[in-house]
C-alpha cells in the first residue's frame, strides 16, 4: 500500500515537474500540430486519404513514443542538474520505485500528446476520429502507453547510469519508430527486423492501437504489449538495482 | 551492539575519468585516501578542510552515495556497502548551496514527495511536516514554487526536508555556504539543537568558527588525508609556538608567495583577496622576526596595514591544512592498455 502511495504521489509530483516549464507547454503545443501535418501529407502522397486516420494515430503514437523517450531521458539528466537524483537514490526504497513514476508521468503526457494530434488532425485536415472499435481504442491506448512506459524504465536504468543521457535518445528515437510500425506498416521492413520488432512493446501496443482503429483483432495485441510490459518492468527493476550500484561505484549520480 | 553511530575505517575514494577515443587518457584522482574516524552516539563531529579536500566524497561514503574504492565504513554498527536500505532508513542528508530540490514544486509537495520516499505513515504527514516547516520557519510560505524561494529559505527547506522522518544521523554538507550571516546564525542554532536532542550529526564546512562554535570534535582534512583530529581546544595548540604577520597589499602575484614561503622560518603563507585589496598572512617560528624580510620581498608593491599578532584558531587550522602531505601527488594520467 504504501508502495502504490509512493508511486501514485511521485506520478502526481513527476507531471507537475513536466508541465510546468515554458519549453515543455511549448514542446507540447508544436508537436503534435508537425506530426499531424507529416502523417497527412506522407499519406496524401502514397494517395491513400482513406487511410487519413490511421496516420493521424500513428503520427499520436510516434508523439507518444517521443514524450516517453526524451521525457525519461530528460526527467534523470534534470533530477540530475537539480541535485534530486542523488536524494531520490538515497531514500530506503528499491531504486525502481523511485524511477518508474517518472516513466509513468511521461507516459500520462504522452497521451495529452496523442489526443493533440487527433485534435489538431481534426481541426486544421478535417480527419474525423472515428474508430472500428472505440472501447477497445480506449483499451488498447493505455495499454499501449503502459507499454511505453515500462520500455522507458528498463531505458532509464541507462539514463541512471550514463551522465550523456540524451545522446541515446536521439539514437533510439527513429529506430523504434520503424521497429514497432507506428507509422509505416513492419510488413515493409526488411525480413530481419521481425523478431526485433516481436520483442518490443511498442510494436503490440501500436498495432493494438491500430487494430482498434480499423477493425481488426484488438485484445491479442493488447494481452501480447502487457506480457512484454511485464517483462520489461521485471527486467527494468532488476537492472535498476544493479544500475544503481554502478553508478554508486562510477560517481555517475552528480553532475560532478 | 556498536558505541559509535559513525565508524571509517581506512576510507579510500579514486576517481577515474577516460578522455579519447583512439589513445584514451585514464586520469585518477585519489579524492580521499585512508580516513579513520568515529563518531559517538549524539556527537556533534565536524569535519573541516579547504576546498577540495575530500569532505563532500567522505560524506557521500558514508551516507550510501558512493562506494569505497577500499576501507569501510558503518553506521549504527550497518555496513554502507552491504546494508545500504538499513544505512539510509536511519540517515538523512541535507547540503549546502541552490541544487537538491524540485525548483517546480512548492515546498509543500517537495516535503510531502519525500515524506512519501521515506514511508512516513500518512497519519503522521501532515502534522509532521507542519511541525518542520514552523522548526525552519518557512510557515505561510510552503505553497510557493521552490524557484522564488531565496537562498536561505532553500537551505531550510532542504533541512526540513532531512529531518522529515527523524534521522538517528544527519550528514550537513556545507549547509551554510551562500548563507547570510542572519541565517547562517539561525542555521547554527538550529543544528546545535538537533544535537541537543539526541542526533548525531556530521558537519563538514570550512568555516572555522562555525565548527568552532558548534562541534565536540573537528577532524581537519586536506589532500584526503586526516591531518588533526580533537576539540576545539586541542586543535588551537597547533598555533602554539608561531607568530603571525599580516599585511594588506595590493597586486601581490604568486612568485611572490613563493619567495615569501622559502623565507627560513616561516612556517605558512597565505593570501586572500579582501575587498580591493589582499591580506598577506606570514606565520614563522615565535623566536624569529621574518617581518622584515618580508617587507623586503614586497619591496614595489604597494602596501597598508602591515601588522604582528598572537596565532588565532583560524591560524591553527592553517597551520594544520599547510602541513606537507603524505604523498605528494594524488593525480595519476596513464594511458589505457
Amino acid at each position: 500500500m504504501s508502495t502504490l502511495r509512493l508511486i501514485a504521489v511521485g506520478v502526481l509530483m513527476h507531471v507537475k515537474m513536466s508541465t510546468r516549464g515554458n519549453f515543455e507547454i511549448a514542446t507540447a503545443m508544436i508537436v503534435p500540430i508537425v506530426q499531424a501535418t507529416m502523417a497527412v501529407y506522407l499519406l496524401r502522397a502514397a494517395d491513400s486519404p482513406h487511410r487519413m486516420i490511421e496516420a493521424a494515430v500513428g503520427a499520436g503514437m510516434m508523439g507518444v513514443w517521443s514524450t516517453v523517450l526524451f521525457g525519461s531521458g530528460g526527467a534523470i539528466q534534470r533530477l540530475r542538474w537539480m541535485g534530486t537524483l542523488e536524494m531520490l537514490i538515497i531514500a530506503p526504497r528499491n531504486p525502481a520505485v523511485t524511477v518508474l513514476p517518472i516513466t509513468i508521468a511521461t507516459g500520462l503526457t504522452g497521451t495529452y500528446t496523442m489526443i493533440a494530434t487527433l485534435g489538431w488532425g481534426w481541426a486544421i485536415y478535417g480527419i474525423r476520429p472515428e474508430f472500428a472499435h472505440p472501447w477497445l481504442f480506449a483499451l488498447a491506448l493505455p495499454a499501449c502507453i503502459l507499454g511505453l512506459g515500462m520500455f522507458g524504465l528498463l531505458m532509464a536504468s541507462t539514463f541512471v547510469v550514463m551522465r550523456n543521457a540524451n545522446a541515446l535518445c536521439n539514437t533510439l528515437e527513429y529506430p523504434i519508430w520503424l521497429l514497432s510500425g507506428m507509422l509505416v506498416p513492419i510488413t515493409v521492413l526488411p525480413g530481419w527486423t521481425g523478431p526485433l520488432a516481436d520483442i518490443l512493446p511498442t510494436t503490440w501496443g501500436a498495432r493494438g492501437v491500430h487494430e482498434a482503429v480499423s477493425g481488426g483483432a484488438v485484445l491479442p495485441a493488447v494481452a501480447w504489449c502487457l506480457g512484454i510490459s511485464l517483462v520489461c518492468f521485471v527486467l527494468g527493476a532488476v537492472s535498476m538495482s544493479f544500475v544503481e550500484r554502478r553508478a554508486r561505484a562510477a560517481a555517475t549520480l552528480a553532475l560532478s | 551492539m556498536t558505541d559509535y553511530a559513525i565508524e571509517a575505517d581506512g576510507l579510500r575514494r579514486t576517481y577515474r575519468s577516460r578522455t579519447g577515443w583512439l589513445r584514451p587518457q585514464i586520469k585518477e584522482v585519489d579524492a580521499v585516501r585512508g580516513v579513520t574516524f568515529t563518531v559517538g552516539k549524539g556527537e556533534l563531529f565536524g569535519l573541516l578542510g579547504p576546498n577540495g579536500a575530500g569532505k563532500t566524497t567522505t560524506i557521500k561514503m558514508l551516507n550510501t552515495l558512493l562506494i569505497p574504492t577500499a576501507g569501510r565504513a558503518r553506521i549504527f554498527g550497518h555496513d554502507v556497502v552491504a546494508e545500504t536500505r538499513e544505512v539510509r532508513r536511519r540517515i538523512g542528508y541535507v547540503f549546502g548551496g541552490d541544487r537538491g530540490l524540485y525548483d517546480r514544486l512548492s515546498g509543500l509537495d517537495n516535503l510531502r514527495y519525500f515524506a512519501e520516499l521515506y514511508g512516513l505513515p500518512p497519519r503522521e504527514q501532515k502534522a509532521r511536516i507542519g511541525e518542520l516547516l514552523e522548526l525552519v520557519g518557512l510557515t505561510g510560505r510552503e505553497n510557493e514554487r521552490v524557484e522564488g524561494y531565496s537562498r536561505g529559505m532553500r537551505q531550510r527547506l532542504h533541512i526540513a526536508r532531512g529531518l522529515l522522518h527523524r534521522p538517528q544521523v544527519l550528514f550537513l554538507d556545507e549547509p551554510s555556504i551562500g548563507v547570510d550571516p542572519v541565517a547562517a546564525r539561525d542555521l547554527r542554532q538550529t543544528v546545535a539543537d538537533l544535537a541537543a536532542t539526541g542526533t548525531t550529526v556530521l558537519l563538514t564546512t570550512h568555516y572555522m568558527a562555525e565548527a568552532d562554535e558548534l562541534c565536540d570534535r573537528i577532524a581537519v582534512i586536506a589532500g584526503g588525508e586526516l591531518r588533526a583530529l580533537g576539540t576545539p581546544a586541542e586543535l588551537k595548540h597547533f598555533a602554539d609556538g608561531r607568530r603571525v604577520v599580516e599585511v594588506e597589499a595590493y597586486g601581490v602575484g604568486d612568485d611572490v608567495v613563493a619567495r615569501i614561503d622559502a623565507i627560513p622560518g616561516v612556517r605558512g603563507v597565505t593570501l586572500e583577496t579582501v575587498g580591493a585589496a589582499q591580506l598577506l598572512t606570514v606565520q614563522s617560528e615565535s623566536d624569529v622576526d621574518v617581518q622584515g624580510e618580508v617587507l623586503a620581498v614586497l619591496d614595489g608593491v604597494r602596501l597598508g596595514r602591515v601588522s604582528s599578532r598572537q596565532p588565532t584558531l583560524e591560524d591553527a587550522y592553517v597551520a594544520i591544512v599547510s602541513g606537507k602531505p603524505q604523498d605528494a601527488d594524488p593525480q595519476r594520467e596513464k594511458v589505457a592498455a
